[in-house]
């Protein structure tokens, strides 16, 4: 005890206790953070629609009117089709929390069973992009050699090389791709969501958007060199020469320039 | 040494001895090993950050001749048919294709392309970190000026080396690097666009970069960087090491352990700890995962796309500098001042004033004597925030370089970030500096209040009468000399513009001029306390009264402060030696051989 009392008065001791509180605090929120829903999907169907209409009206209509006609906060969502509302809906965007820079992706609020219904709903209002099917978004029959070439002329330049999100102007940003499902990224090419541009068929045909899936899912793989330190590039191949390399190497200095006494 | 040999010798001890004999009978080598086996260096671990270069440098040098053994530097169109899936049936430079070979089908090659891409990071890095070291501490001042410059050469060199050898994998990343190479060779004004087709061989990219950079890279960079480095610490060896300051410590001598066999072992032990940090990183963290770019095209450029850190101030600049109105149309020539000004002017001024400043400090010192005591950065108020301020300038241009990296990862508006740091440029450093030489003067005020009252001790004293004092605890010997050791620093006092008879004094404006500087340096300062003030101390406060002449008598006191709390003048037993294994290196009495 006298030897543990000792130690609490080494005037290291409130950057132990500090270390020791910030791997608290971290272990507690790992524990504590609910894990994100299985996106498993279903097909959805017509029956779905007064289901879905039923949903859009208790969550939806306050901005984008009851008859999804659009206000000045929202915009119409006449002819978007499902596949925008799969996207917004399924990726957590929508419904929107707060106004800001650009709608955030957040935990998905709804079922795939009630993101069906709505789709299927909002679907049923006009004409519009229909969600991919399961072959369209393969990325195991798509050609990543391929899918590189284009995704380096129409994505790369705001989602980053590997598509791990690079930054717009004014707070908007191009998401990390990194985590997203293929049907999403399809969608997304498809409707254009926010700031990014519409891909239409003629623009990158289904074939090549699914090259573009198959390139993603070979970047969502584990790479070769080891961690991939967020593959945002040489900016963070920097802070880690520094942190690490240039931190290590200063405390073996230290550990060696110190007295031998 | 000589109680093993004088032993009976063992066969091993005998096949040394023997093969020592004959290398000595031919190269008469023994006087130099014995020189530099009893040569002294002081211990310190800042001393050690220069050799961090040396060896990061030495396993570039080894990673980089297995590299050379697969990379092909050559532009010639190829179709790659390798195992990386996302490449297959992409055409694109024999340079890019052998690089991907290197990193998937050679047996080790990305270990070792790893090594050798961090090793530079790390190598650039060291290089900083030992030269703010040695800049912070005074260590280029007489006789080191010249080897500041070869340091500062160095430096380049390093950066030079780092740059070509970023762009010979081909890819889009370096060749995006080369592109704005081109732009900023061309910015320069008539000269630009002949330069640009000089370098490239013709209109950009064109096909003879590539050998041209690996011939720079593999040949021309390092064979200057080994001759420097030879050169480097040939210089070491001549004006023999510093020393940070302390009792025993003098211009004349070298305090420390001699090289062998202390200094040998623990620096051939730090050659395998930097190549073993460099190794786990490459072993660990990926780097300029080039098969991710795809090979290069002059059409497509990706988030993110960035330098490597140490010409990211360059981006940086590049990035505050507002565009459309800084650029200019005179007749048919166009003069690109948002390309001239951010990648040429500002990155001229923070490297001259860094190969430069040694000499300038010099002149406004008027200071010509030898130094090899270093100083201690609170000491050197300006220097010292100086120096923090074009750090400040430099790390926030490096952050202004990442500023797309701070938008997505802080959730912040780039725009908002780039006007934040086009402010901050040039507050920045004004503030950093304004706040390093208040905190170094204060640091040196709480020196002389130790000093003068010795250390606080917590205890609390209660007299009859009823008056509380705390006791402080006089500052040993050793603590006190460190903190009165230094020479005061004061402006430079001119002669008169004109002699007695009326005639101008050859000279004299320049003198003005540097006179002037010199009260930029040393106007604010605290001066280290004289013997006069340190004995009215001891006679219990009374030097209150004592300071104010006690400055305009400075400098007839001050040189008789040096020798008076000097503690092993006074008692050589009580040297700090930890027990006879510090060698003091005799001093020289008239100073002139110095070069042992």
């Amino acid at each position: 005890m006298k030897a543990l009392a000792a130690r609490r008065q080494d005037r290291r001791a409130p950057l132990v206790l500090l270390l020791l509180a910030l791997l608290l605090t971290g272990a507690v929120y790992a524990v504590a953070t609910p894990a994100r829903a299985d996106a498993s999907r279903l097909t959805a169907t017509t029956d779905d629609v007064e289901a879905g209409r039923a949903l859009f009206m208790a969550n939806c209509s306050t901005c984008h009117g009851t008859s999804a006609e659009g206000s000045d906060r929202a915009p119409s969502l006449v002819g978007v089709g499902a596949a925008s509302v799969d996207f917004q809906v399924g990726t957590g965007r929508m419904p929107m929390q707060n106004t800001g820079p650009q709608v955030i992706a957040k935990d998905v609020q709804f079922t795939d069973e009630q993101i069906a219904q709505l789709a299927a709903y909002v679907a049923s209002l006009g004409a519009g992009p229909a969600i991919p099917t399961a072959e369209q978004v393969d990325a195991t029959l798509g050609d990543a050699a391929n899918g590189l070439a284009l995704f380096r002329t129409n994505c790369s330049m705001c989602h980053n090389a590997v598509g791990a999100g690079g930054a717009l102007s004014e707070g908007k940003f191009a998401p990390s791709l990194l985590e997203t499902a293929p049907e999403h990224i399809y969608e997304a090419m498809l409707t254009g969501p926010q700031s990014m541009p519409v891909f239409n068929d003629a623009n990158l045909t289904p074939e090549e958007k699914r090259d573009i899936i198959a390139y993603v899912a070979e970047q969502q793989q584990p790479q070769p060199g080891g961690f991939a330190l967020g593959s945002v590039g040489p900016v963070a191949e920097g802070l880690w020469a520094w942190v690490v390399g240039i931190g290590l190497l200063i405390a073996f200095s230290v550990w060696i320039g110190a007295k031998s006494s | 040494m000589s109680t093993a040999t004088t032993a009976t010798p063992t066969r091993t001890g005998r096949a040394a001895g023997a093969t020592a004999d004959y290398l000595d009978q031919r190269t008469s080598v023994g006087g130099a090993v014995k020189e530099f086996a009893r040569k002294v260096f002081p211990d310190h671990w800042s001393f050690l950050l220069g050799e961090i270069a040396l060896y990061s440098f030495v396993t570039i040098l080894i990673s980089g001749v297995f590299l050379t053994m697969f990379y092909v530097p050559s532009m010639n169109e190829v179709e790659y048919t390798g195992p990386w899936v996302t490449q297959q049936g992409l055409h694109m430079t024999e340079a890019y294709a052998s690089t991907l070979r290197l990193s998937f089908e050679v047996r080790g090659g990305l270990l070792m392309r790893q090594i050798h891409h961090w090793a530079a990071l790390i190598f650039v890095a060291s290089i900083v970190v030992h030269m703010m070291r040695v800049f912070f501490t005074g260590a280029f001042r007489k006789p080191r000026e010249l080897n500041w410059v070869v340091g500062f050469v160095l430096l380049v060199l390093s950066l030079l080396a780092g740059f070509s050898g970023y762009s010979l994998p081909d890819d889009v990343l370096s060749g995006n690097g080369l592109r704005i190479t081109d732009g900023v060779v061309r910015s320069i004004p008539v000269i630009g666009s002949y330069l640009s087709y000089f370098i490239f061989g013709g209109e950009f990219p064109g096909t003879d970069l590539i050998p041209r950079l690996y011939t720079v890279h593999v040949l021309l960079v390092p064979a200057l960087i080994l001759a420097l480095i030879g050169l480097h610490l040939l210089f070491v060896v001549l004006h023999k090491h510093t020393q940070y300051p302390g009792s025993g410590r003098t211009d004349k001598n070298v305090v420390g352990y001699p090289l062998f066999p202390v200094y040998v072992a623990k620096a051939g032990g730090f050659f395998f700890v930097v190549f073993g940090v460099i190794a786990l990183m490459a072993a660990t963290m990926t780097i300029n995962p080039v098969w991710n770019y795809g090979p290069y095209d002059p059409s497509p450029v990706g988030a993110g796309a960035q330098p490597d850190w140490y010409m990211l101030f360059l981006e940086g600049a590049l990035r505050l500098m507002p565009g459309g109105p800084t650029e200019f149309v005179i007749g048919q020539y166009t003069l690109t001042l948002n390309v001239l000004i951010p990648a040429v002017v500002v990155p001229g001024i923070l490297f001259s004033a860094l190969a430069l400043y040694p000499f300038i400090e010099a002149a406004v010192t008027d200071d010509r004597r030898e130094h090899h005591v270093l100083d201690r950065p609170r000491n050197r108020p300006f220097r010292t925030a100086f120096g923090v301020a074009i750090l400040v300038a430099f790390f926030i241009l490096v952050l202004a370089g990442s500023n797309d990296i701070i938008a997505t990862h802080f959730l912040l508006s780039i725009n908002d970030i780039t006007y934040v740091f086009r402010v901050l440029i040039f507050v920045g450093p004004a503030l950093a500096f304004w706040f390093t030489k208040r905190f170094c003067l204060s640091l040196q005020r709480k020196d002389r209040e130790l000093v003068l009252h010795g250390h606080e001790s917590a205890r609390i004293v209660r007299f009859a009468s009823g008056e509380y004092i705390e006791v402080h605890k006089p500052l040993d010997e050793h603590e006190r000399w460190l903190r009165v050791q230094h020479d005061p620093l004061r402006p430079l006092e001119i002669g008169p513009a004109e002699d007695a008879r009326g005639v101008r004094r050859k000279g004299h404006r320049l003198d003005a001029l540097r006179a002037r500087v010199s009260r930029v340096f040393y106007e604010d300062r605290v001066e280290p306390v004289t013997p006069a003030e340190w004995l009215a101390a001891q006679s219990h406060g009374e030097h209150d009264a004592l300071e104010a002449p006690a400055a305009t008598q400075a400098p007839q006191l001050t040189g008789g402060g040096r020798h008076l709390v000097e503690p092993d003048v006074q008692d050589g037993e009580r040297r700090p030696t930890g027990g006879g294994r510090n060698l003091v290196e005799p001093t020289d009495p008239d100073g002139t051989d110095r070069r042992g």
